[in-house]
């Protein structure tokens, strides 16, 4: 593998590579605060939580959307934002924000949902940071009206941005949120291509500092199987990056309780340790609920960092499990469509040969479907017109009933207290 | 026709049920909840998606006169979000009158304080329903035919 020869100017990376060499797992909120103070005050706590934590700023929704001025009117009113504003405020007040936590030991990434994120991307280089994510399928399907046309010229010239920057010695790392996909009901074969495809994406336009995500589903087993799916392809397909994998506890639909909460949590830091994922995202106790407070989130690193280090990796697995042949299918797909990635991304979701259930965007053809099975995995229902053996389980006509049912598979298994049985087993 | 719930069920006869995001929110299971959810109570649903800018929402309901606007929010702005839309709206000519209701996750602290509840109705929402309130929601839909009927 060529990711270990690289120069060591991407300190996200390095950081990670780091603490994985120690054994340690890395854990990360999910935190952005609106007000300067508070988002200081929670990195310095994240800084100082008992774990390898990295840090987080988290964007709010407006400038997601490119509304500037809306979050303008919030900070100068005073009023609540769901994140922080980086590209409202000016470079020296974020600047201020991470003066004396931010660094080598303590790395920040940005996270944002941008299906148009050049300026946000000025705005964090000027800041001093380095580090973010998303992609040009991941920040665009599930994110809002911005046809795929566009984000994909929108995340080229964003890839730019960051890869000019590496200049002057400090190089870009973008993960890619590809592994995600509406958080919920996406098999994961799809999820460990796209995400491959992201990072392949973030490669051609010169990123060589790559973290490759995968969100936390239905079933540890099938879970591990993606991580290592994923960590497969990457060494096939990322050549000339260094590449991590991060996890992502669970996207969907949460539990209520705390006691569930928790449980969902611990599992995702033991399937991570166990597949051999370098960094795993927190979710809190309030995820379900609302915007989490500093404390809660510190806990959450905490809970995960205790979970990792009880947990050994496990040896194995099928290398040609299905979400490997799945995934290696729906890339090669892609490949044939165009060796420029983004052109194949848009020219393969055109035709349905990549499809995301569920999902409204106009660009998503919508012809396929998915289903829990009664093992817990996460199967095609409908595989539409994918690249894939053709699969229709019958089904009827899916009821408001039915969707809060499946949405809350994840919910009753971990509030019930029916879950946390550890699964061992590689 | 596709096999899952997407876009728009305007077939038939019958007034429209305008469903709607708000201007800076990505989320859709609620979306794709709540048209279920009309059309489960005889609504034909014109669903709009997330991220819906405010000219966007009041040309909209322009055209299709609906019996209803339902607007969905969950990710913390849709206390600010909301007061502006239907601000726009009951400004706007032709989208005055239109029956409107906004719901679910409002703000980011859980659930909204009683005196922003108030602020969106003074706005011209003719409910608000909280987080929760997916019941006492079918049964104002039940209401609404009633007195449609009546
Ligand atoms: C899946 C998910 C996502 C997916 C969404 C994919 C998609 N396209 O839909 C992704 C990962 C993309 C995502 C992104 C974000 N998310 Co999100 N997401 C969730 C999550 C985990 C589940 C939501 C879900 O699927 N619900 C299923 C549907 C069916 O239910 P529902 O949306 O909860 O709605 C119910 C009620 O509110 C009610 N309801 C909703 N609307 C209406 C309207 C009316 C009229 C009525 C009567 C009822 C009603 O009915 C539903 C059924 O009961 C929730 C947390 C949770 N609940 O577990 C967070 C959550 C909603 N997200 C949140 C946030 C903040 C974001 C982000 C801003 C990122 C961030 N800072 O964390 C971005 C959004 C960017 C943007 N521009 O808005 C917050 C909102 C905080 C708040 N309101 O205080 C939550 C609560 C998580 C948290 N605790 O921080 N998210």
């Amino acid at each position: 593998m060529t990711r270990d020869d690289l120069p060591d100017t991407d300190a996200f990376g390095s950081f990670v590579a780091r603490e994985h060499a120690r054994g340690r797992l890395v854990v990360q909120p999910r935190m952005g605060f609106g007000d300067p103070r508070r988002m200081r005050a929670g990195l310095a706590a994240t800084r100082a939580a008992d774990a390898a934590s990295v840090g987080t700023i988290t964007l709010d929704s407006y400038t997601r959307v490119g509304d500037n001025a809306s979050a303008r009117r919030a900070v100068l009113a005073g009023t609540d934002l769901n994140g922080y504003p980086i590209v409202a405020r000016p470079p020296e007040q974020t600047r201020e924000v991470l003066a004396g936590l931010a660094g080598p030991d303590f790395p920040v990434q940005v996270r944002h949902g941008s299906a148009a994120p050049q300026e946000i991307f000025r705005s964090l280089l000027r800041a001093g940071l380095t580090a973010t994510e998303g992609g040009p399928v991941s920040y665009c399907l599930p994110y809002g009206r911005t046809p795929l046309e566009r984000s994909v010229a929108n995340w080229r010239e964003g890839a730019a941005i960051l890869a000019a920057h590496a200049e002057d010695g400090r190089s870009a790392h973008v993960e890619t949120f590809g592994g995600c996909m509406l958080g919920q009901l996406c098999p994961p074969g799809m999820l460990v291509a796209l995400s491959l495809l992201e990072g392949m994406f973030f490669l051609q336009h010169g990123i060589r500092g790559i973290s490759l995500s995968y969100a936390q589903q239905t079933s540890p087993a099938q879970d591990r199987e993606a991580i290592r799916a994923l960590r497969r392809l990457a060494s096939e397909f990322l050549g000339g990056a260094r590449w991590h994998v991060v996890l992502y506890t669970y996207m969907g639909l949460f539990p209520r309780t705390p006691g569930g909460a928790r449980s969902l949590l611990r599992q995702a830091a033991r399937t991570a340790v166990e597949a051999g994922a370098e960094r795993v995202i927190v979710k809190t106790e309030a995820e379900a609920h609302r915007i989490p407070t500093i404390g809660e989130n510190v806990r959450a690193l905490e809970i995960a960092a205790r979970a990792a280090e009880e947990t050994r990796p496990a040896a194995g697995g099928d290398p040609d499990s299905d979400v490997y042949l799945e995934a290696r299918a729906l890339l090669s797909a892609v490949l044939e469509h165009s060796d420029d990635i983004g052109t194949g991304l848009l020219r393969a979701f055109s035709r349905g040969h990549l499809d995301i259930p569920y999902c409204l965007h106009p660009d998503n053809a919508g012809r396929v479907r998915s289903r829990i099975g009664d093992d817990g995995h996460l199967r095609w229902a409908d595989t539409g017109s994918l690249p894939l053996p053709p699969v229709a389980h019958r089904s009827g006509a899916v009821t408001s009933a039915d969707l809060i049912s499946t949405l809350s598979y994840m919910e009753r298994r971990h509030d019930s207290g029916a879950a946390p049985v550890p699964e061992r087993n590689g | 026709m596709r096999p899952i719930p997407q876009g728009t069920s305007l077939a038939g006869p019958g007034p429209v049920t305008v469903l709607s995001g708000t201007s800076s929110d990505s989320h859709t299971w609620n979306l794709v909840f709540l048209q279920l959810l009309l059309e489960e109570a005889g609504h034909r649903v014109d669903n709009v998606g997330p991220c819906v800018p405010d000219d966007l929402l009041v040309d909209r309901v322009r055209a299709q006169e609906p019996r209803l606007l339902v607007v969905s929010s969950v990710n913390g702005h849709g206390y600010e979000d909301g007061l502006r839309m239907i601000t726009a709206l009951r400004a706007a000519p032709g989208t005055a009158g239109v029956t409107a209701v906004i719901g679910g996750k409002l703000g980011v602290d859980g659930a909204l304080a009683p005196d922003r509840v108030r602020d969106l109705r003074d706005a011209g929402f003719d409910e608000v329903f909280a987080d929760g309130d997916a019941g006492a929601f079918r049964g104002y839909l039940e209401r609404l035919v009633l007195e449609a009927a009546s």
